[in-house]
């Protein structure tokens, strides 16, 4: 569709609401959002602001009460239910904060499983998620199950997941929340990596420094943007002085 | 950044003013890209006429004009062993931003959210500049170190701006 620009995903009005009369709670309020293509976004605040349901709402994973919404040029939210299923499975690529992978299946298991599902062929699918794996950095772990792998291995293996079906953006939730600082750092290159490859991302997050990967920071509060912001710019120079070279230069 | 710096970098042995500043730039990393290079022969002189330190005329070489070796006097070397025992920590200014937000509050002259915002903004530049010079770095650098401790202390800036979010965030009644 023309009017979407090049925007990978474009939403206008978009609304969740939960309960009804008194107990009525707009999770989602009025909200308007363009990301383009090969943009970072994150979008942070407090717990309880909303920023979950709106991944949610924008990966298809749940319907908005109001509001419009395109993925990849395609209206979301009058989409029937086996469409919306397809797009979801072709466009989308998740990232959970619980991993989410399947305990019985091994890592390269896991990986293919989205491709099958997809109708692709079986050493299709084994190839490309052994080159994933591959760029995650887990080649050697393979054939191993999740409960064999240490959390940021295994979100690195949900990282490879996402990416199996070439997704047009990958929306990832909270993706270092359950991961230590070394972990963190693994996820962080990578998601670094994606960046520079021209993936499209979304984050929503709290942490900080997966924040600070993002092009542009939208602040979210009870349900709605409130501030949004470009990070790009970072210099060198600034950081002299937070290390107290103010001295030196 | 204290004149002690340089000299604690002669106790290791008499030198020229480019080797200490080759040697900064080492430590230093992509934050030594801002220095000037003025800076050290400044400090030099500064210090060699406190009695710090003394300096002798060397063989210059043609593509090394300097031929200044400097090194530490008692006095200097005191200095540095009392420099190395001192407990120095730069103090991060909270209590401005602090009662900025109060006084912001109490006048009703700007949402203290706002300004919440804007220094949450400037962090997070920072932050993205820092975590992208730390990640650049090889494992086991110097520079890498350092620029560590900013990611960790811009980190802990951000925190505490959660939490003067939280307490500045008008409570809704319940109903």
């Amino acid at each position: 569709m023309s009017d979407t620009g090049a925007s990978v995903l474009r939403a206008r009005g978009l609304r969740k609401e939960y309960g009804k009369g008194a107990g009525l709670v707009r999770a989602v309020d009025e909200v308007d959002l363009d990301v383009a293509s090969g943009e970072t976004v994150a979008v942070m605040g407090p717990s309880g602001c909303g920023k979950s349901t709106l991944l949610h709402l924008l990966g298809g994973l749940d319907r908005p009460t109001s509001g419009e919404l395109w993925l990849a040029g395609q209206r979301l939210d009058r989409m029937g239910e086996r469409a919306l299923a397809r797009l979801r499975r072709d466009a989308v690529g998740f990232v959970f904060q619980a991993f989410h992978l399947m305990d019985e299946l091994t890592a390269v298991e896991n990986v293919e499983l989205p491709a099958l599902l997809a109708g692709r062929p079986a050493r299709t699918a084994r190839r490309r998620a052994s080159a994933l794996l591959d760029r995650v950095g887990l080649a050697d772990r393979a054939r191993f199950l999740p409960s064999a792998l240490s959390g940021g291995q295994r979100q690195r293996v949900a990282i490879a997941r996402a990416l199996v079906s070439d997704p047009q953006v990958v929306l990832a939730d909270e993706p270092t929340g359950n991961l230590d600082s070394q972990a963190t750092v693994e996820v962080l290159r990578l998601f670094e990596g994606l960046h520079e490859a021209g993936q499209t991302l979304v984050i929503v997050t709290h942490d900080s420094r997966i924040a600070a990967t993002a092009d542009r920071l939208i602040s979210m509060r009870d349900g709605a943007f409130i501030d949004e912001t470009r990070l790009t710019g970072g210099s060198t120079g600034n950081l002299g002085s937070l290390a107290g070279l103010n001295g030196l230069t | 950044m204290q004149q002690e710096v340089i000299l604690a970098m002669l106790a290791k042995e008499p030198s020229h003013g480019y080797d200490l500043r080759a040697r900064l730039r080492q430590a230093l990393g992509p934050l030594g890209d801002a220095m000037n290079d003025g800076h050290v022969y400044v400090t030099l002189t500064r210090l060699e006429k406190a009695g710090l330190v003394s300096s002798e005329q060397a063989a210059g070489l043609p593509d090394r004009p300097d031929r200044k070796v400097y090194g530490l006097t008692a006095a200097g070397q005191e200095r540095v062993t009392g420099w190395l025992a001192e407990v120095s920590w730069p103090k991060p200014d909270l209590a401005e931003f602090h009662l900025k937000l109060i006084a912001a509050a109490a006048a009703g002259l700007a949402d203290p959210l706002t300004i919440v915002d804007a220094q949450r903004r400037e962090l997070l530049r920072r932050l993205r500049g820092a975590q992208r010079a730390a990640l650049a770095e090889p494992d086991g650098s110097a520079a890498g170190l350092l620029l560590e401790g900013i990611v960790l202390r811009l980190q802990a800036d951000l925190r505490w701006l959660e939490a003067c979010e939280r307490n500045w965030t008008p409570r809704k009644d319940p109903s």
